[in-house]
């Protein structure tokens, strides 16, 4: 897994809610057997029309936003399926941080299982984000995970969020549950003696 | 545990949950997640790949094949399933499957045709895999289902299937418990789908978020295994991590005589301890709802997601009942289902009906269906997929004579798999079609492009197909 410390970048807004896993990647693009090229899919319902041609309307297809790695959305982001894929074709994109006010369980731990860091923030703060960027599209946010801060640099404000303290290092690290689980076979050996 | 509750005279009251999660724990990370050992872990063919391509990365084995149940069922026709696979980027998915199964020796590997194959969490139960007690997972999120027969089981994603394969643990936060209680008795013509929708339409899809529920009360204990199977499922579409319901006697008559249920005198060690899993008396939950059972009616859903649901004579609420923040979900919502504020679903026309799915393709569910289309017709307008959960429900639709009354009726009966659930197959509801469908989710495109879903149970799905419109079943 790659280390993730801080980043400063523009952001792709997406002020819509409760965006499912349906909608972050299509059943009909899991047909794959690795995890590579899932990022072109990403909302591809969304981003594309039956052609396969962009949409011009979809936020993903707005040249203002090109090489962004912060997606902003609504409340209830990744609710839904399980699929990893959600998180590979976020990060296949390019996005190294998702911003909501409220993350579904498995998609916020599959990011992270995959080097995306999903930031909670409050309300109000998601709220002047989508105003910053709506009156200036080179609105950039700033995402220190060291100190667990993210900061709108077009307003200055800045907020604190949480994570697991074990996740952070992780991140900071670049190291997998894996790599700490395989340290624990023999904890594992002798938990099964004791089953009956 | 940290976290156990002790009343003031220091005897522990815990939850259900507190028992199975303290039972299962192999170490804990310091200021970080539990490591969970697992117990079963059910494996398919869309979210498994990049998992035994880990292994290989890392020159690993599988640690315990033996607790792994392998099936194919997401990515897989229902008809002609004894012919090779049209699509070859699906026939290349279920061919790695197949290779990864050889190639790590898994012992237990259902393909297609297999007769113990059938959608994940419905062999699970069939075959007695699913026991209470256990803690159970899969690249799944309707793992959830398994939480009927009293078992922490939840969906995780593949980076986790790749630890369960390594080590057979996982690492996991523990969620908070919440309990939602159903007093009171069913309604006539009101199905445990009916209870699901209703409880999602009242805390919301990100209402459980967090947490692990315990459903209890006269109404839940009242159900059969297929029904609680059904209410668990869906626990995962208000956010909720899983739901379980305590085992009792009617889940003991399902497990006993299962093929890998225990046997003998091991029956009789597992029986006196699943009959000590329930929470203590005064035990106390992170959160507690409390329902009427009779205040439910058959539901439908307007909106693409499972919260935006309704009893089926009701009105879509209107653009003032929703919060000033929602709205423009909310009517983009009803724009993509063609649907306006405040309006009455009923006796709407539809194009088809899907009776399937780890919600509702279980063998009562084909009953309930069979029953109410008995001596009808379908309706010419409506395409029907009824796609059994499993082989085993196929065999039980054929033994009691219900293949015989869909048939009369009008009906085909497909072959097992997730099937519409998802549409990764051809079963795809065409773009701007409206489908009743008894599986668990309405989002845009879930079951097609354009497709616009209405989430109901068997008898709502029933009596649509007969009359070809939203009809309310109970006439
Ligand atoms: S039937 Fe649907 S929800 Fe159930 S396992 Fe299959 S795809 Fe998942």
């Amino acid at each position: 897994m790659e280390k993730f410390v801080s980043l400063t970048s523009t952001v792709v807004p997406l002020p819509i809610e409760n965006v499912d896993t349906d909608q972050i990647i299509p059943a009909r693009f899991l047909k794959a057997t690795d995890k590579n090229g899932f990022g072109n899919n990403l909302f591809a319902d969304w981003r594309y029309n039956k052609d396969g041609s962009p949409k011009a309307d979809f936020v993903l297809n707005n040249k203002a936003y090109d090489g962004s790695s912060i997606l902003v959305a609504g409340k209830n982001f990744g609710s839904g399926s399980s699929r990893e894929h959600a998180a590979w074709a976020i990060d296949g994109y390019g996005f190294k941080v998702v911003v909501s006010s409220f993350f579904a369980d498995i998609f916020q731990n599959n990011a992270l299982n995959n080097g995306v860091l999903p930031v909670v923030v409050s309300t109000s703060f998601l709220a002047e984000i989508f105003t910053s960027v709506e009156a200036n599209a080179k609105t950039t946010l700033t995402v220190d995970l060291k100190n667990q801060a993210i900061t709108n640099n077009a307003t200055g404000t800045s907020e604190t969020f949480a994570i697991n303290p074990y996740k952070k290092e992780c991140l900071l690290n670049g190291l997998d549950d894996i790599d700490y689980l395989l340290n624990k076979r023999d904890l594992i050996e002798a938990y099964e003696k004791t089953i009956k | 545990m940290n976290d156990t509750k002790k009343t003031p005279s220091g005897e522990q009251k815990t939850t259900l949950f507190d028992k199975i999660w303290d039972a299962h724990v192999v170490s804990a990370v310091e200021n970080g997640p539990t490591q969970l050992y697992i117990d079963r872990h059910f494996c398919h063919e869309v979210t498994s790949p990049q998992a035994f391509n880990g292994l290989r990365a890392r020159g690993l084995k599988v640690f315990r094949p033996e607790k792994t149940t392998m099936t194919a069922d997401h990515n897989t026709p229902t008809i002609n399933q004894d012919k090779p696979v049209n699509d070859p980027i699906s026939r290349n998915q279920l061919d790695t499957f197949a290779a990864n199964a050889a190639e790590f020796n898994m012992p237990l590997y259902y393909p297609l045709g297999h007769t113990k194959n059938g959608v994940v969490h419905i062999i699970g139960p069939e075959n007695g895999f699913t026991q209470p007690g256990m803690t159970i997972v899969c690249g799944d999120s309707h793992t959830s289902t398994h939480g009927a027969f009293g078992t922490i089981a939840f969906g995780i994603g593949t980076s986790e299937v790749e630890m369960v394969l390594a080590t057979q643990c996982v690492l996991q936060t523990r969620p908070k418990t919440m309990r939602i209680t159903f007093n009171g008795k069913f309604n006539p013509q009101v199905t445990a789908k009916d209870l699901a929708l209703y409880m999602i339409s009242k805390l919301t899809t990100g209402g459980a978020t967090g947490y692990f529920v315990e459903y209890a009360g006269e109404a839940i204990r009242s159900m059969s295994m297929e029904e609680r199977m059904t209410v668990c499922n869906l626990s995962i579409e208000m956010g909720a991590r899983g739901g379980m319901i305590a085992p009792d006697e009617t889940t003991f008559a399902y497990v006993k005589g299962r093929e890998f249920a225990p046997k003998g005198e091991a029956w009789d060690e597992k029986l006196a301890y699943w009959q000590t899993l329930k929470s203590d008396e005064g035990a106390k939950f992170d959160k507690e709802f409390t329902f009427d059972a009779s205040d439910i009616e058959p539901m439908i859903t307007y909106g693409t997601n499972p919260g935006m649901g309704m009893g089926i004579t009701k009105s879509i609420p209107s653009l003032d009942d929703i919060d000033e923040a929602s709205r423009i979900s909310f009517q983009k919502s009803l724009d993509y289902m063609g649907f306006k504020p405040g309006e009455k679903l009923v006796g709407k026309p539809i194009d088809y009906v899907f009776l399937g799915s780890c919600t509702n393709g279980r063998i009562e569910d084909f009953r309930i269906f069979a029953n109410f289309v008995k001596g009808k017709k379908k309706a010419e307008n409506i395409t029907a997929w009824l796609v059994p959960g499993s082989w085993m429900v196929e065999k039980q639709i054929r033994e009691e004579g219900l293949y015989d009354i869909l048939t009369e009726a009008g009906f085909a009966i497909r072959q097992p798999g997730c099937s519409a659930c998802l549409a990764m197959n051809d079963d795809k509801v065409p773009a701007g079609k409206y489908a009743v469908s008894t599986s668990n989710r309405n989002f845009e495109g879930r079951q097609g492009p354009g497709a616009r879903t209405i989430l109901a149970g068997p008898l709502v799905a029933a009596a649509a197909a007969i009359s070809g419109k939203i009809t309310d079943p109970r006439g």
